[in-house]
């Protein structure tokens, strides 16, 4: 019995480890938006970003931050890497390790940008960081980053009103 | 009901204060510059009076998309040059922001990788936003009249240049040299915003 338990108890904590470890990693922005359920009744907060890119990694803190301060609330914060595919052992999971975020992350590696990124925003000309919002069939596109916390809550809370409600 | 979704429209547009700057489309005539390369001169586009067309590359030092590209740039400006097309790589970052790009280490950079084309300073970032560049690596191919004829990607894969299936910089020439418009002559790709002080 004593034996069983603690294989029982072995399994889960590398069960539990290896979802630590693993993140979703979609070859297609039509796989991730298939994937990703986006309910009604929530605000999607979609982060753009890369470990290879310094003002992304500036402002994660304060999308962590967010998350956190809102976690009460039907808002969703998914960070959406774009890192390199050869890069994601060696640089991602680190990364995300180390800084132990905690919000939703995907990682994105479809470098068809040329095919996808339209269907985001026409306007996005490609730069990152950029987010994006979706809530009940309506979204809003910024290419721009943050500088402080107070800044991304700002924008994120007037837009949320202004547009979504 | 037309009416009403133009005002939702309308409403949606005054509502987005992050509209990016308009910039150059295909067709417009692209300004010339006098930039500080990092041999110590000044270059101009007017500097090449022979030149069947321009390959303006908005690039920097620090950026890992930028770099990837660094090597197939520099394959790109030999073969094109000698059918007559001048590269110039211009770096829009302000140092200020982002330090790795200075002109100093422009010159570092220059001289570690060979660039054989010139790589000059948008000092005082008066260049890129008549472009209307918003990232590096951002291509801009121009005529011998500097009229705009493609903006966008240099090829539809950066992790590998041996996996490349879209080559959209040099499709574009090759439009040119058969006297057409380059189709698509816009393109997306990812790359890292340009750094300007706030």
């Amino acid at each position: 019995m004593r034996t069983l338990i603690y294989i029982v108890f072995y399994v889960l904590s590398y069960t539990c480890q290896a979802q630590t470890n693993d993140i979703q990693a979609f070859d297609t922005f039509q796989e991730w938006k298939k994937a990703r359920e986006f309910h009604k009744d929530t605000v999607y907060i979609v982060n753009f970003w890369a470990t290879w890119c310094q003002p992304c990694v500036k402002e994660l803190p304060y999308f962590e931050t967010f998350h956190h301060n809102f976690i009460h609330k039907p808002y969703k914060v998914i960070l959406l890497s774009l890192d390199f595919k050869k890069q994601l052992n060696s640089h991602l999971i680190p990364f995300l390790k180390k800084n132990n975020i905690r919000s939703e992350v995907a990682v994105l590696t479809d470098t068809k940008y040329n095919d996808w990124m339209p269907l985001v925003h026409e306007e996005w000309s490609g730069a990152i960081p950029a987010t994006w919002m979706i809530a009940n069939g309506k979204d809003f596109f910024a290419e721009r980053d943050f500088d402080s916390y107070g800044e991304l809550e700002q924008f994120l809370s007037e837009n949320i009103h202004s547009i979504f409600k | 009901m037309s009416y009403i979704f133009a005002i939702i429209l309308t409403l949606l547009s005054f509502s987005s204060p992050q509209k990016v700057d308009n910039g150059y489309q295909p067709g417009d005539v692209a300004t010339d510059f006098s930039l500080l390369s990092t041999d110590g001169q000044k270059v101009s586009m007017a500097d090449f009076p022979e030149a069947k067309g321009f390959i303006i590359v908005f690039t920097c030092n620090h950026c890992p998309f930028a770099i990837k590209y660094e090597d197939r740039l520099i394959d790109i400006a030999k073969r094109y040059r000698a059918l007559g097309y001048e590269t110039i790589a211009i770096n829009p970052n302000d140092p200020d922001v982002q330090p790795a790009d200075s002109y100093e280490l422009m010159k570092i950079r220059a001289q570690e990788k060979g660039f054989i084309f010139p790589y000059v300073f948008d000092e005082g970032q008066k260049i890129f936003p008549q472009y209307g560049a918003t990232k590096t690596p951002h291509v801009y191919l121009l005529d011998k009249n500097r009229v705009v004829k493609y903006i966008g990607a240099i090829d539809d894969n950066v992790e590998s240049a041996d996996d490349v299936k879209e080559r959209y910089l040099e499709n574009a020439i090759a439009a040119l040299e058969n006297g057409q418009e380059p189709n698509p002559s816009i393109t997306k790709a990812i790359g890292c915003s340009i750094k300007v002080k706030k």
